[in-house]
């Protein structure tokens, strides 16, 4: 927290540009970071790294981890942890894989290709995940067993219930419009991503004067105009850069042929066509959205920092910790059921070792985010770049031709080493773990 | 000051009793609190005291006894219905929550929130602002985590949760245990600002000098029976030290 902030009423001489914007330090080091690599290893691979083509594949393959990684935060900041997320993953996999394969189409006789199949199965999903991670939750808050070992128990159990429920086989193709949350099967196109880069730059710029208008009406110190312009134009930059990035990748031609060959029509000559935002991506953006609105604007989100600060605290003033457990678990559940059903759409089928090593990945993307394993610290954002630094240093090692296991040794100890930097950062901040 | 001790006390914690176990913490033990009045609870530790209190604050559920607020029978099986009879507690080192800021620990459990449900930030910090401002002038650091506040300050927010939401009953443990010498002060007029307001306060402290210079009366406990209630007063420090110590009422300061 930088100090500037904690000023009383009245205006304080800005020390400098930094402390005038009001940004997270950490926020900051984190983008300094992500900035490094993709640097390093765009000069490493002659300019391959940072291609659109590569930036929408490092996006889509973000998705899957950083969406459980949103929930992972809650989870961490109660002093908890999950170690379950991947193999619940598998298991809500395997429920929406066979619902939309086998029960729907076929035992409730919708046939395939049903509008409805992929709403049901999703919902069937959702509903599969929450059950799961409330009863995580009842373990833990109700029943006081730790939750490294419930979810370390879960781990084993729900791995091996998708095993069980699909007898180990692989199950596709899913259904159509199911793949389309995947990500590279469905996208907006660079129209539909222009119009909801535009809201999205209106959102932000309304939020930003919403956040001083209300500072003002309570006589509370604002920052400078410039400093709100600068921070408003930087925000609107990089939503609409990001916008330009994915719609300059362009859908390959021959591929471009066949879909329009399927819709019976020809194709004009010298027609290119952007991919744009991806459906994967724009769900992942509601659920941030959400994340960060429960986590700072609700009460649930309040007790979930104050739980994490000080449970006896929260206990004293009223807050139920124990079902505060359970719906934490039940969100990470309802998010795994969600991951499931962007990383099986990506794969367009379900595969018995879907989500392998996902728990240590979406963790790791929570820490390396800055959400402190001793609790009631974290951010969603900070959990999502996580898992973006993460998923950057694994894709760019392997287009330069780092070896597996080295790629996996290299991961490891970029997660010591964050955690230490995240130490020390919080130490000359003055900040206690 | 002298303290009307002719009317309704505040509150009666009559015959509570409380075991662990087969250890009785607390031993058919019975006090009470009239308005404007500090009572001090003393006593070493595992007399106790902190469980006789945690009855009032429904943080403890007692197994046998009755509390009486102003005269009516009181029902408390949590902290929220403490709350409702306008008990409230500050704790030691339980109060806060540190990595919220002054505002959000001030209304933790009873967030303001918008019409759409939302907790309305600037809102809290405003009406926080607002009581500061009469309990601790000096305060500035609103947005800043209570971590980062000096043990008075953080104090003044715990006091300040309590007069916000009016409490007539607050209880209070070691309210000056970790404070320096300036801080612990402007708790003692703190303390003297709630008394002419007519709050009734119980005070748990190990302190002697404190308890002479803070309290009106004090009910000594000792292996979870209450010893005897005594005029402060009119007591020595040595007789309150005997009770302590040896468990001897001197029945003639009894109050």
């Amino acid at each position: 927290m930088s100090d500037a902030t904690s000023t009383g009423a009245g205006p304080r001489p800005r020390r400098n540009l930094l402390a005038a914007l009001e940004i997270d330090t950490r926020l900051l080091g984190m983008i300094g970071a992500f900035f490094v690599i993709c640097m390093v290893f765009n000069v490493w691979t002659e300019g391959r790294f940072l291609t659109p083509r590569n930036i929408f594949n490092l996006t889509i393959q973000t998705v899957s981890v950083a969406i459980m990684a949103t929930g992972m935060v809650f989870v961490i900041v109660t002093r908890h942890i999950d170690l379950s997320v991947g193999a619940l993953l598998a298991t809500c996999s395997a429920v929406m894989a066979m619902t939309q394969t086998e029960i729907l189409p076929n035992a409730l006789g919708l046939g395939f290709g049903h509008p409805l199949i992929p709403w049901v199965t999703i919902l069937v999903g959702v509903v599969t995940g929450v059950i799961i991670g409330a009863f995580h939750g009842y373990l833990i808050g109700y029943l006081t067993i730790p939750a490294f070992i419930v979810t370390l128990g879960g781990l084993l159990v729900w791995r091996n219930v998708a095993w069980f429920l699909t007898r180990g086989q692989t199950i596709g193709p899913l259904d159509e419009t199911f793949q389309t949350l995947g990500g590279i099967n469905g996208t907006l196109g660079e129209t539909g991503s222009w119009i909801l880069g535009g809201l999205a730059a209106a959102a932000a710029i309304w939020g930003l004067w919403s956040v001083r208008r209300n500072k003002i009406r309570h006589d509370f110190p604002v920052k400078p105009v410039w400093a709100e312009v600068t921070l408003a134009a930087i925000v609107v930059a990089a939503i609409l850069g990001f916008v330009a990035t994915l719609n300059a990748y362009e859908i390959p031609v021959r591929r471009l042929a066949q879909m329009f060959e399927a819709r019976g029509e020809v194709m004009p000559e010298g027609l290119t066509v952007g991919y744009g935002v991806p459906y994967s991506v724009l769900l992942l953006i509601a659920i941030a959205t959400v994340m960060t609105i429960v986590a700072q604007k609700t009460r649930l989100g309040r007790y979930i920092f104050a739980a994490g600060g000080n449970p006896d605290a929260a206990e004293l003033s009223g807050i139920d910790t124990r079902l505060l457990t359970v719906k934490v678990f039940a969100i990470v559940g309802a998010l795994c059921a969600l991951s499931a059903v962007v990383a099986s759409a990506r794969l367009t089928f379900h595969s018995n070792d879907i989500g392998t090593l996902d728990e240590l990945r979406v963790i790791a993307a929570a820490v390396i985010g800055g959400t402190a394993l001793a609790g009631g610290v974290g951010t969603i954002y900070g959990a999502i770049l996580g898992a973006l630094i993460m998923q950057s240093l694994q894709s760019g090692m392997a287009m330069v031709g780092v070896d597996a296991p080295y790629q996996n040794i290299v991961v490891g100890v970029v997660l010591v080493v964050a955690v230490l930097v995240d130490i020390i950062y919080r130490r000359r901040t003055g900040d206690r773990i | 000051m002298t303290i009307d001790r002719s009317g309704t006390p505040l509150v009666e914690m009559r015959d509570m009793v409380k075991s662990f176990g087969g250890i009785h913490a607390v031993d058919h033990v019975t006090v009470n609190l009239y308005p404007g009045e500090v009572v001090g609870i003393l006593g070493h530790n595992g007399a106790g005291k902190s469980v006789l209190m945690k009855m009032l604050s429904g943080a403890i559920q007692r197994d046998a006894g009755d509390i009486v607020v102003k005269g009516q029978p009181a029902q408390i099986g949590n902290p929220r219905d403490a709350r409702r009879y306008r008990i409230e507690t500050i704790y030691q080192y339980l109060a806060l929550a540190d990595n919220l800021d002054a505002a959000a620990n001030l209304f933790l459990g009873r967030e303001l929130v918008t019409p759409l449900g939302l907790v309305d930030d600037a809102q809290m910090e405003a009406e926080t602002r607002k009581i500061m401002k009469r309990l601790n002038p000096n305060f500035r650091r609103y947005t800043a985590p209570v971590k980062a506040l000096s043990g008075g300050q953080r104090q003044s927010v715990a006091i300040a949760r309590a007069v916000y939401f009016n409490a007539e009953i607050l209880i209070m443990d070691e309210p000056t245990a970790a404070l320096g010498v300036e801080e612990t002060r402007m708790v003692a007029e703190l303390i003297d600002e709630l008394k002419r307001q007519g709050i009734g306060i119980f005070l748990i402290d190990h302190d002697i000098h404190q308890v002479k210079a803070l309290c009106d009366r004090a009910s000594v406990m000792k292996n979870g029976q209450l010893v005897g209630t005594v005029d402060v007063h009119r007591a020595t420090e040595d007789d309150l030290l005997g009770m302590i110590i040896a468990g001897k009422n001197p029945e003639h300061l009894a109050a």
